[in-house]
């Protein structure tokens, strides 16, 4: 299955269209915190940028720790899928995932990056990539 | 939040409380200038100084910010050190983004801290934090420590002043996520003065969007607009640096001064030089996928044995300009190496270079002496600037300290007026020709983003004053809709009036798309009332020797001309600032 990679980083501006397209397109939300890729810089704004977004373990620890199967996992290559109905906002995979990739809202709610693509198109540098497991091209020059 | 009236946050530094109020008329003052305005006369009072402690700081934001891509600007508005008056400055870095998610459509600070402290607000807390320990320390020192101190890396934005803050320089600038200014006018001495070294806005809200399609497809289509086509191209590029040698080809660059206005040397400090050479790279304001901020990299020697310390500065059309061209540099490094002094003192660009420049000419000329000065000032050499910021923003001597008040200020101390380069503050890079000179002397913020008039000046026009003014008054009231949105002014040619409408509209603005002319009419009054209510007389304004005696492509100025449109546009400005009758 394909994983969504941030393969680029270095190229980061820092702009966060890519947050905010998640939380726009992938959950009708304005923010650039209730998304599945969150940007930040690394020590200050002079260090650049790194995305916090999920590094699609396989076994997934966060689906291990979801104690109503809302969160699975992927049929194969690591990540998870989510069922938001089955959530009750318990915030165990928040503290499972090893990364800091999912955060909580205020009312509880999980966000998690699904893999789904829909940022890659929105960042102006192509940092991102969806790709199948082992094909990102990291650090490979685009072509102009 | 999508709501009707506006959501403020005033927090009073001396009681150590904050409320929260919420303001109607979105439709009438959109955000932004329009909604700084508002709360200066409800907070503000013309009539005392700008030290009086409950004189407010106000921070706002528009009614798109966040929801469209370059609406990404903050409005700072404040009685200025600079001349006492009503005035507003412009930044980006995260702070609109935060703003908005801290669900505040502006931020007003009032009052006056009882030691140096750091505010730190977001949508569930309210901490005025005592930091005595960064009080003196620099803008970079500053924010490394303020990061530790402070939750929300990434969600946050970090406003900050350096020493020339803490001195009352009346161009103090506040610093925004390193990169970006609240440069002009002083702001940063009106947090000096309320014992305010920093401001950390924290936003980690999450707001539900509107439904159906319109909302999405209004944002698909701008956003496809701003980065499928050519028309951010050149902020993009080469950035605002790409106008440094069209400028010195057009016989309008300011050098040494402003003695010439173009000059051989300008190969070595033109944006292709920058963009080849030094840029190490981009770097956007949240929300905005242009990524118009050009880092360039400095590497020193400070040591035998091959021991090196390198430094990361943001550069543009202005500092280039400032503390360039206008100190007769010819060395793009040496230029960032200035443009990082300022940095560290907190000072502003644009007002410190040239500054410099006429005390360096002062000096030539004998006005004043090293004595003075306290370090050999000099066209073309570096280290003597670097050691007078300093002295600008520790505000050492009594030199420094007049400077500091004002390059005009100083020059009439120390009888230089002729060739002091203001116009309204010190100038903007721009020696196009009279209808810049009298725009940037008159004009609301004495800013070249006050009106396209440094533009027009490119082209042939018909020296008629009339026609002229009415041009600057029509910009500046369609700028007014655009600054309290609040949107990026290099955005300027993809918002047009038709597609803010369409964004407006979208998000379920209806009334506010349909009164936006009326509306940049109103807030453009509103701000000539504060401006005039706090002692503004264009009447009086002057434009310096200097000016009369350059040359640009079109040949000499025109003096005569240049003093019809001075007084046409200060009587228009006069009528514009009259008090609503009952």
């Amino acid at each position: 299955m394909k994983t969504l990679v941030a393969a680029r980083m270095e190229r980061c501006i820092g702009c966060q269209s890519c947050s905010l397209a998640c939380a726009r397109l992938v959950h009708s939300r304005l923010s650039w915190y209730t998304a599945g890729i969150r940007i930040g810089s690394s020590g200050g704004i002079s260090t650049g940028f790194e995305a916090r977004v999920c590094l699609a373990c396989d076994p997934p620890p966060c689906a291990a720790a979801c104690p109503t199967g809302s969160l699975t996992p992927r049929k194969s290559d690591g990540g998870v899928k989510q069922d938001k109905k089955l959530c009750i906002r318990c915030g165990k995979c928040v503290a499972a995932c090893p990364v800091g990739a999912i955060v909580q809202d205020d009312s509880g709610n999980p966000y998690v990056c699904l893999h789904c693509g829909r940022c890659v198109a929105y960042c102006p540098h192509d940092c991102l990539e969806l790709a199948e497991k082992g094909k990102a091209r990291l650090g490979q020059e685009v072509p102009e | 939040m999508i709501r009707p009236d506006f959501r403020v946050v005033v927090v009073d530094l001396s009681a150590r409380k904050a409320r929260t109020e919420f303001i109607p008329g979105r439709a009438q003052w959109l955000g932004g200038s329009g909604l700084a305005a508002v709360l200066f006369e409800k907070y503000g009072n013309p009539g005392l100084p700008w030290t009086d402690p409950p004189q407010p700081l106000i921070f706002a934001i528009g009614t798109l910010t966040g929801y469209f891509p370059l609406m990404s600007k903050t409005v700072c508005s404040f009685l200025s050190p600079y001349h006492g008056q009503y005035t507003e400055s412009h930044a980006g870095g995260r702070s609109a983004l935060a703003l908005r998610f801290a669900d505040m459509d502006a931020l007003v600070v009032v009052g006056q801290a009882d030691r140096p402290s750091v505010l730190s607000v977001g949508p569930r807390h309210m901490d005025i934090i005592d930091a005595p320990f960064l009080w003196g320390r620099d803008v970079f020192t500053t924010g490394k420590m303020l990061r530790h101190m402070l939750p929300g890396s990434g969600m946050r934005s970090i406003l900050r002043i350096g020493p020339a803050g803490e001195t009352g320089c009346a161009y103090a600038c506040i610093n925004v996520d390193t990169y970006r200014h609240f440069g002009r006018m002083g702001s940063g001495a009106v947090m000096g003065v309320k014992n305010l070294k920093a401001i950390a806005i924290l936003g980690d809200g999450s707001f539900p969007l509107p439904e159906g399609k319109a909302y999405q497809t209004a944002f698909k289509d701008i956003y496809a607009l701003l980065t499928e086509t050519s028309m951010m191209n050149k902020y993009h590029d080469l950035g605002t640096a790409g106008n440094v040698a069209a400028l010195n080809e057009l016989k309008s660059l300011p050098w040494r001064n402003l003695q010439a206005t173009t000059d051989p040397g300008i190969n070595g400090i033109s944006g292709e030089r920058f963009a080849n050479d030094m840029l190490l790279r981009n770097a956007a304001c949240a929300g905005c996928p242009v990524g118009c901020i050009h880092i360039g990299f400095l590497r020193e020697k400070f040591m035998a044995d091959h021991r090196y310390l390198y430094r990361q500065v943001a550069y543009d059309y202005e500092p280039i300009f400032s503390l360039g061209s206008m100190l007769g540099l010819t060395d793009g490094f040496a230029v960032l190496g200035l443009m990082d002094a300022v940095e560290r003192e907190g000072l502003d660009c644009m007002s410190s270079g040239v500054a410099l420049a006429w005390a360096t000419e002062a000096l030539e000329k004998g006005h004043v002496s090293q004595e003075e000065t306290l370090t050999p000032l000099a066209f073309g050499e570096a280290e003597g600037y670097k050691t007078a910021i300093r002295h600008l923003g520790a505000g050492t001597n009594d030199f420094y300290r007049r400077l500091a008040q004002g390059t005009m200020k100083a020059a009439n101390h120390y009888h230089g007026e002729d060739y002091a380069c203001v116009l309204g503050q010190e100038m903007a890079g721009y020696a196009t020709g009279e209808t810049f000179f009298v725009s940037e002397s008159l004009s609301f913020r004495h800013s070249h983003l006050d009106s396209g008039a440094y533009s027009a000046d490119q082209k042939p026009q018909d020296k008629d004053a009339g026609k002229i003014v009415a041009g600057f008054v029509k910009d500046e009231a369609s700028r007014c809709v655009l600054t309290s949105m609040v949107g990026c002014l290099f955005a300027r040619g993809v918002y047009t009036g038709e597609r803010l409408s369409q964004a407006l509209e979208s998000l379920g603005y209806a009334d506010v798309a349909a009164n936006l002319d009326h509306a940049g009419e109103d807030i453009q009054r509103l701000r000539w009332r504060l401006r005039m209510r706090s002692g503004y007389a264009p009447l009086h304004a002057k434009i310096p020797k200097r000016y009369r005696e350059i040359v640009t492509w079109k040949g000499p100025i025109d003096a005569e001309y240049m003093e019809t449109l001075r007084q046409t546009y200060a009587h228009k400005i006069m009528e514009l600032g009259q008090e609503e009758a009952g």
